[in-house]
């Protein structure tokens, strides 16, 4: 269990994570959703105790990092498989840590293993390919056999082999009871892995749900209509009480079922030469989610002033 | 945390990296081969050499000339043992791994000391030994007065090169960077304040200047205001001064 209360980070005037509060429960995976410069990456490196906390607090299992004896024992974490000595051999770069935190030599031949590195160990790193150094990384986080941990985007320049091969890790890992909390920029990735999802934009906390309840309430469903009428149609609409959105020749309706429109249109004797419900995709349910927290910032004071983090309300109780 | 734990972890690096061979490699070869072309070229010219110099000859300290380029090799690798671990990213996987940061950095310049200093051992008794021979008949021992402190004090100063080294490194974090400070200011700086009378009073303060003091048998005639171990103390403040600054450096700063 890793558990945030009102961390932020200020870099100078930049607030990059502001007042996030939540908490990552074991045996699921939790994916941490936002877009580039969200603040993923730097709330990751305080859940580390790299970089200090403007305010807040974090803790893993109740404690502090620093608190933690052998931490490579309660939480293993890939930040940046690029994080190692380039003229060190894997097997040095996962001794090193091994030795470091009492673990036995043992544990560097196991894990070389599982990610499937044994036949280039000896190897130095700055000959890996971007798959490699990934599960270089990866074997480094898996060393202490840890309850918890975390990958900030682990599919990164991987093949669709190591994209497939990750995510069977991840929630093998969670269905052992482990906690698994996993950053990405990509909701279609995080749809497939993640049971929970925690979306951040700008540096706020924007949703916490599972994703059953994330699809349930953002994914939304609207009515297409192309018409040659359009004026007219509008008007109908508009003494209805509807509106629509329009883009390029083709208006859409929220909140309304097909029947009702088409039943209203063929009543004014309108010509309709498209009517469609449609369903829009997780990926635009994200971006309209994060779309609305900058647009928000713009037209507020600056960021840190606010109190309670915007989206508030899809928060589950 | 066991400090134990890390000191092995740190052994590990420093023996796993090419760096580590190469730059004291360097430094033992090119401070020995110095030293004995210099003795050598000494003994020839030693009868052209006006009679205040030969009155003032100092055979231990002619025998450690090559250290004056031998330790840009020992600062290389004070260098690098310590900025390694950021221009590769590997300081978040380090620190991640020992959260106590006084602990990784106690035992990463322990770990990175030891090794130095052998080598700079071998190095100042390798240059003491060899130089001696090509300088035949003006020749010293070690049994002379001051010349075994010498040879050690040798060994000590290039291995505190190194210390210092580290300690800037550790508060610069890049290794151009380092360098950058550190060439100009033994190359440079240094040289260069040493040969103005006006500026000598100043330089004399300067770690390597103060340092070299221990390596000097023969004194007479000058007005260093230290001896040899007081020179040798001034370049150990020093590098506690720069340790210090790079410890709490490490302890605010984002990784
Ligand atoms: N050391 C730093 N100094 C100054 N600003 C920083 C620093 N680290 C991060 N930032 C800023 O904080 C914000 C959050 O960055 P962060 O890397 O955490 O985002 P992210 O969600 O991981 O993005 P990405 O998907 O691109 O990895 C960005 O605007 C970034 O420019
Ligand atoms: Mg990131």
């Amino acid at each position: 269990m890793i558990s945030l209360e009102g961390l932020t980070k200020r870099y100078g005037e930049k607030v990059a994570v502001n007042n996030l509060t939540f908490e990552v429960r074991p045996g699921i995976v939790t994916g941490f959703l936002g877009p580039n410069g969200a603040g993923k990456s730097t709330t990751m490196r305080m859940i580390l105790g790299l970089d200090h906390p403007t305010s807040g607090d974090v803790r893993i299992e109740g404690r502090h990092y620093a608190e933690l004896r052998d931490p490579l024992k309660s939480i293993g974490a890939l930040l940046d498989a690029t994080a190692n000595h380039g003229g060190r051999s894997a097997y040095h770069h996962l001794l090193c840590l091994a030795q470091s935190n009492g673990l036995p030599e043992r544990r560097v031949h196991e894990v070389l293993d599982i990610v499937g590195l044994t036949a280039v160990a000896k190897k130095k790193a700055k000959g890996f390919s971007m798959g490699m150094g990934q599960r270089l990384g990866i074997a480094a986080a898996l060393l202490g056999d840890p309850r918890i941990l975390m990958f900030d985007e682990p599919v990164n320049g991987l093949d669709p082999e190591g994209i497939h091969w990750i995510r069977t890790l991840m929630q093998r890992l969670a269905s052992e009871g482990r906690t698994v909390f996993v950053s990405s920029h990509l909701m279609s990735e995080m749809a497939l892995t993640a049971e929970h999802l925690i979306v951040i934009g700008q540096g706020r906390l924007l949703s916490d749900l599972s994703m059953a309840d994330f699809i349930r309430q953002n994914s939304r469903s609207y009515v297409r209509v192309r018409t040659p009428e359009r004026e007219r149609f509008l008007d109908v609409l508009r003494s209805a009480g509807l509106t629509a959105m329009e883009t390029g020749d083709v208006l859409e309706l929220d909140g309304v079922a097909a029947e009702q429109i088409g039943e209203l249109a063929a009543r004014h004797g309108l010509v309709l030469h498209e009517l469609s419900p449609q369903q829009a995709s997780l990926e635009e349910a994200f971006m309209r989610l994060t779309a609305e927290s900058v647009e928000y910032h713009a037209h507020s004071g600056p960021a840190a002033d606010e109190q309670a983090p915007w989206g508030a309300g899809w928060k589950k109780g | 945390m066991a400090v134990a734990q890390v000191v092995r972890s740190e052994w590990t690096k420093v023996r796993s990296v090419a760096s580590t061979v190469w730059t004291l490699s360097v430094a033992l070869v090119v401070t020995v081969a110095l030293g004995v072309l210099i003795s050598w070229l000494t003994r020839r010219e030693f009868g052209n050499m006006p009679a205040r110099d030969r009155l003032t000859f100092d055979p231990t300290f002619i025998s450690f000339a090559g250290m004056s380029l031998g330790q840009l090799a020992m600062i290389v690798f004070g260098v690098l043992v310590v900025s390694n671990e950021y221009s590769t990213g590997m300081i978040r996987t380090s620190l991640a791994a020992v959260p106590q940061r006084g602990v990784f950095y106690g035992s990463k310049l322990a770990v990175a000391t030891a090794p130095a200093f052998a080598v700079a051992l071998v190095t100042a008794f390798a240059s003491f030994f060899l130089g001696q021979a090509m300088l035949g008949p003006h020749r010293t021992s070690l049994g002379e007065e001051g010349v075994l402190r010498a040879v050690v004090g040798g060994a000590l100063y290039m291995t505190l090169i190194a210390v210092f080294s580290m300690g800037v490194a550790a508060m610069l974090r890049s290794p151009m960077l380092s360098l950058g400070v550190l060439m100009p200011l033994f190359f440079l700086l240094s040289p260069i304040l040493g040969t103005v009378e006006a500026t000598k009073k100043v330089g004399q303060y300067l770690p390597d200047q103060a340092g070299a003091r221990v390596m000097q048998v023969v004194t007479i005639d000058d007005d260093v205001p230290y001896g040899p171990w007081g020179g040798f103390g001034i370049m150990a403040l020093w590098c506690l001064v720069v340790l210090a600054g790079g410890y709490l450096l490490l302890k605010r700063r984002d990784a």
